[in-house]
């Protein structure tokens, strides 16, 4: 479903990604760790091509990302993205963040969008959040609403960048509980995130990146039991033991 | 203050009007005509392209370095050569306002988009926007918001600024005061009202930014 091949990215001088490669199959749950500055979030975003990178290749159901012949906007769409800071729009309510994409992209009639964002509202526990703007929610309530406004174009696959970082503590469950339920009904994802917890009960891989490195790309019970990398192992000792 | 004669201001009301109604026309024309070019010029300096971008940055600061009435004179005296036959003083005025204005509001507007988080951006995009969808639906309707009391402020400049177009021969609302000021012999009473009707016109849009930013606050 998705593949990287040998991703380099650098900022002017400074190296982000030096090689990296990795790939997630349809219906797989990868998660993809590290300590901060590792790289993480700028790999996922060269997924559905909101960063650039100057090397390698990333293909998405068999698209180049990087190749100039293609209709990034219709990749995009294929792909949901969920950020660490929800990004939902502050000038909507819930409803209309939800819509917006169904409209103007895949050209969903306003009822028919309406209708959609509605059910996938309800689904995430905020069926009676319609009207609410976005400073009106909570964090909790705000990231679910940027799950279900990715969930709205059908997408084949769905990238999450650090979804609970910013959240507070009491917050982070009802997140994850979606996140869940939606491994669970076969959804491809690709998850940036420090929640070992999650990765343990929803992983189906792990990846471990440092220095702009993958050093590790193992199943998530070997990756818990005996990391391969000294690396691994300090970093699954700092996250794991408060 | 005894001497005051108000009846020279009823005799001569017409005439201001005129002149109110020219500095309207300005304030007008520069406004939605400097908004426009305005928006263009900032869709330009924001470009990644050099190409684009440089051009615009060095005619948004070559604009507002120059004093307002130097632009007045460049274009009533520059327009006619560039076209080989005279425009009159009002087409030149308008269009030297336009083309100043727009310097100022290209800055306004960029600051108004600017300040509109890149995350935005790249949430539109990620679910398959195209550029100008996730500009006309995510990115203007925020920078409008934070854009909106500075455009206001601009346009009570504008007003102000146009009592410079006599510098062309055009009769704005000061101008013509002036005129009858001179021809009457009562520069008291005219300088006095002028200072009143600007007072006034430019304190009530002032009191109404304050309202408007005060009722987005709440």
């Amino acid at each position: 479903m998705i593949v990287l091949k040998d991703v380099h990215k650098s900022y002017g001088r400074q190296q982000i990604l030096r090689g990296c490669s990795a790939s997630v199959s349809l219906g797989e749950v990868v998660v993809v760790c590290g300590p901060s500055g590792s790289g993480k979030s700028t790999l996922i975003k060269c997924v559905n091509g909101l960063v650039p990178f100057e090397q390698g290749t990333i293909t998405v159901d068999g698209v180049s990302v990087s190749d100039k012949t293609t209709d990034l906007p219709a990749l995009r769409a294929k792909i949901g993205m969920v950020f660490q800071n929800f990004e939902l729009y502050p000038h909507m309510t819930a409803l209309e963040n939800v819509s917006l994409a169904q409209i103007h992209v895949l050209k969903r009639s306003r009822t028919e969008a309406n209708a959609r964002s509605e059910a996938l509202l309800a689904r995430v526990g905020l069926g009676t959040k319609l009207a609410s703007r976005p400073s009106q929610l909570s964090g909790g309530q705000q990231q679910r609403v940027s799950i279900a406004r990715a969930l709205a174009m059908d997408p084949k696959a769905m990238l999450f960048d650090e979804p609970t970082s910013a959240l507070d503590p009491e917050m982070i469950n009802e997140v994850l509980e979606v996140m869940q339920a939606l491994a669970q009904d076969g959804m491809t994802m690709m998850v940036v995130t420090h929640e070992m917890g999650f990765a343990q009960r929803v992983a189906d891989r792990v990846l471990f990146m440092d220095g702009g490195e993958i050093l590790e790309d193992t199943p998530k019970a070997q990756f818990f039991k005996e990391p391969a990398t000294e690396r691994a192992r300090q970093f699954l000792t700092k996250v794991l033991t408060h | 203050m005894s001497n005051f004669d108000w009846g020279i201001i009823a005799k001569s009301w017409g005439f201001l009007a005129e002149g109110m109604a020219l500095s309207a026309l300005l304030v007008l024309v520069a406004t939605v005509g400097g908004l426009i070019l305005g928006f263009g010029l900032a869709l330009m300096r924001l470009s990644q392209n050099r190409l684009i971008a440089v051009p615009a940055a060095a005619y948004v600061t070559v604009m507002r370095t120059l004093p307002l009435v130097l632009v007045l004179f460049w274009f009533y005296f520059l327009v006619p050569l560039a076209i080989g036959r005279p425009i009159g003083s009002l087409a030149s005025a308008l269009i030297a306002f336009v083309m100043f204005e727009a310097a100022f509001y290209c800055e306004i507007i960029r600051a108004g988009i600017n300040n509109v988080r890149p995350g935005q951006t790249e949430a539109g995009l990620a679910s398959g926007l195209r550029r100008f969808q996730v500009m006309r639906h995510i990115v203007m309707p925020q920078a409008l918001r934070a854009m909106t009391p500075l455009v206001l402020n601009q346009i009570v400049i504008v007003f102000q600024d146009t009592s410079l177009v006599y510098v062309v021969a055009l009769h704005d609302f000061l101008t013509n005061a002036s005129i009858i000021a001179a021809r009457d012999g009562r520069p008291t009473e005219m300088y006095t009202l002028v200072a009143v009707v600007y007072l006034i016109i430019c304190l009530s849009s002032t009191k109404a930014l304050d309202y408007w930013r005060k009722g987005r606050a709440a």
